[in-house]
């Protein structure tokens, strides 16, 4: 009898061997095929296909160019014959024509571009050339209600279009345009535009070494303060960038998820001590802080900022409130299991001394779970850093609402892609910030 | 020689007393400046905000009342509201799921060239590691709106943007499990001849796979809030509606209501099923 179990008859358990190599095997299928089917589904269901065909590659290459070049336009208004020079078109970037950069050259009714590579624009009278290197002269003259326009002999080449209305020449130097109301002409330059000193300031168009000197020893520009001072005022309040302005709204955006996560936390602890089995014996109590965690939890950031924006208004206060709100649920449930985890052992030798329960919790209980609390809080900190950008473009606050703003424009994608730069260092920042405070408080290194 | 060890007793006493009052304060000193930066922080904020606290507290409830009240007035309307937003729901989900699934394929390749010992190509592990801090770095919101640009509204710039925030954020959680993986099965599969992908499959894939699928079935809970709020802050699934309606304002606040209920119902239906499976993968049965 004994035999008989210890050594069942092979073939079962040749059988059974087979039966679940057959089930992994078909498992191993069967989990590709689903999520093959679900992303053909999906590949329908999100229309992947029209987005294929109605994705605006123009919009990309504009973007990708903006992100590290930046644009001066040269605009002729036709009707009365001035011309204007102005970097990304702005107000704010024209240049006074005292100061024209040297490849604009102005006489009386002739204005000549220098595009660089022998390519050259020249305004003349109500017309314009455009000189292309190996390819020749083209020539445009308003007549009548139209523009008339004159190429060199051959086809008309794919990177001029051209209508009655409207003639557009595009190069790799630069793009002309002409309307019967302006000329225009851009010029493409790397690098961000007047990112320090906007034209106004006297320290534009200095070279490092020159502003270096200023800064150092040179004469007071402005008799009433340094240059130094100057400089970095200047610098702080430049219109185009507005470095003054995005520095507050990163610091914003921190201070809402500082905010939002500390205070979380502070209002979650004690009520975490209420969840727990082993503090309160009260079953209902119990009951009903675990169902509110589930419910704050449960709501979403997403609601909460919209009920919290209607009753405080815009600003970094509704979004500080708003991580506040998730993230008492999200800390009180997780602090509520870090309690029930806690040995009793140390509680018990804190009672023996006769610690009332508030000293139990702090010397039998608090040593314990610091570390576990204080881990999770760092983390939520970096990760409500993101949150919070998001927030900041919904209650109005932040960088994330500079950043929305810029994108909604479509123009200033070079203020996009700055803003994109300095949330990634931020969020970065604030990641090892939480790692170093995590080795310094808990004395343990943060995980890399 | 009593008078000695009793003095030497007593300068440890004094020592460990002056210790711990140096310890304790140092804790008050770092509560103080907590407490500072509290207080001040909120001053701050309340000062920057649009509305002040003080005002706003007593405003608290008086959106949701409203809103309740027009809901319950056409409660009727629910049901059939809940059912014409059902297919945003679904994309919205759709969105978090696919976003999940790529995600995770992209963190497992990543976080397997990252681990020591494992690695494909071990002088690039910084590389990769780098690559997925960067990738956890930018907010899904910056992505989803430069792909907005471009690709027009619709789900698949969110999708691509929490697909790309996934793969980073998996890659480093997946890339702290496989570091503990046993490397026998390694060791013996490539010592049998095996490919570095065969050895990877076969070797490393059935040790991490519970660990793997927990946190990415905890990122996909994550994933549907991002889904949601992205939406709201560009295009796509029940977030973009909850922005129409909540535009439109008074006379739409029973599809505000529908909405919200389906969101919460489905954040809490996922959150539970989640965790009990988390809970099943990671203890066993």
């Amino acid at each position: 009898m004994t035999a008989m179990i210890s050594t069942p008859p092979a073939g079962t358990l040749g059988d059974a061997a087979v039966a679940a190599f057959d089930r992994k095997r078909r498992v191993a299928f069967a989990i590709p095929a689903v999520v093959l089917v679900y992303l053909t589904y999906i590949f329908f269901a999100f229309d992947i296909p029209g987005i294929v065909t109605n994705a605006r590659t123009d919009n990309a290459a504009i973007l990708l160019s903006d992100f590290w070049s930046h644009k001066t336009h040269v605009t002729r208004d036709n009707r009365s014959g001035t011309v204007t020079v102005a970097i990304e078109g702005e107000n704010k970037g024209t240049y006074p024509p005292s100061r024209l950069p040297e490849w604009v050259g102005m006489q009386d009714s002739l204005t000549r571009i220098d595009l660089g590579k022998g390519y050259e624009v020249v305004y003349e009278g109500e017309g314009a050339r455009f000189t292309v290197p190996d390819y020749g002269v083209i020539r445009v003259q308003p007549e009548g209600r139209g523009i008339r326009l004159d190429l060199p002999e051959g086809e008309i080449p794919d990177w001029i279009n051209a209508s009655s209305a409207r003639v557009t020449v595009t190069t790799p130097e630069g793009r002309f345009s002409m309307t019967r109301n302006r000329t225009e002409t851009f010029r493409y330059e790397p690098g961000w535009e007047l990112f320090f000193f906007t034209l106004d300031s006297p320290f534009s168009g200095l070279s490092f070494r020159e502003l270096a000197n200023l800064a150092i020893s040179g004469e007071r520009i402005d008799p009433a303060r340094p240059n130094i001072v100057h400089m970095i005022s200047d610098f702080w309040n430049n219109q185009m960038w507005r470095h003054g302005d995005v520095a507050w709204a990163l610091f914003e955006t921190v201070l809402m998820a500082f905010l939002g996560t500390m205070g979380a936390a502070v209002v979650a602890l004690p009520l975490a001590f209420l969840a727990a089995s082993n503090f309160t014996p009260a079953r209902s109590l119990r009951f009903v802080l675990r169902r509110f965690f589930d419910f704050v939890r449960g709501v979403d950031g997403l609601i909460w900022t919209i009920i919290l924006s209607r009753a405080f208004g815009p600003g970094p206060l509704t979004g500080s409130l708003a991580i506040l709100m998730t993230d008492t649920g999200s800390f009180g449930k997780l602090f509520s299991e870090a309690l029930e985890n806690v040995d009793r052992k140390q509680v018990e030798g804190v009672q023996s001394t006769g610690a009332s329960p508030i000293q139990q919790a702090r010397f039998g209980v608090m040593p314990q779970i610091v570390p576990v609390l204080l881990s999770q809080v760092l983390y939520y900190l970096e990760s409500n850093t993101r949150s919070a950008t998001v927030i900041g473009a919904i209650v109005g606050g932040g960088i994330g609402l500079l950043l929305t703003q810029a994108i909604i424009t479509q123009k200033d994608w070079e203020e996009v892609s700055y803003y994109i730069i300095l949330i990634v260092l931020m969020v970065m920042a604030m990641d090892s910030l939480s790692g170093w405070l995590r080795g310094l408080l808990i004395g343990q290194t943060g995980r890399t | 020689m009593t008078d000695t060890a009793s003095a030497k007793s007593g300068d440890i006493r004094a020592d460990y007393l002056a210790h711990a009052r140096q310890r304790q304060m140092y804790s008050g000193i770092l509560l103080l400046v907590f407490v500072l930066l509290m207080v001040s922080g909120f001053q701050l904020a309340d000062a920057r905000n649009a509305g002040g606290f003080w005002t706003g507290i007593h405003q608290f409830f008086d959106f949701p009342s409203e809103v309740v009240s027009e809901a319950v007035a056409k409660a009727a309307n629910l049901p059939g509201l809940m059912w014409k937003f059902l297919p945003s729901l679904i994309e919205t989900v759709n969105i978090a799921g696919v976003a999940t699934l790529i995600g995770a394929c992209g963190g497992a390749l990543l976080s397997l060239l990252s681990t020591r010992g494992l690695a494909r190509f071990p002088a690039l592990i910084p590389v990769f590691r780098r690559l997925m801090d960067a990738m956890r770095a930018i907010p899904e919101i910056v992505i989803a709106l430069v792909l907005i640009f471009v690709l027009g509204g619709g789900p698949v710039p969110a999708m691509i943007a929490i697909a790309f925030h996934t793969t980073g954020a998996l890659g480093k959680l997946f890339s702290e499990v496989s570091e503990n993986a046993d490397r026998k099965p390694v060791e013996g599969l490539s010592s049998a001849g095996a490919s570095w992908s065969q050895s990877m499959w076969l070797g490393v894939l059935p040790q991490v796979t519970p660990n793997w699928l927990s946190y990415a079935l905890l990122r996909f809970e994550i994933n549907v809030r991002a889904s949601a709020i992205l939406g709201f802050v560009g295009s796509g699934g029940i977030g973009y509606d909850l922005k129409t309606a909540m535009q439109w304002g008074q006379g739409r606040y029973d599809q505000v209501v529908a909405i919200f209920l389906l969101l919460f119902a489905t954040i809490v239906v996922i959150d539970q099923v989640s965790s009990h499976f988390r809970h099943k993968l990671v203890k066993g049965h």
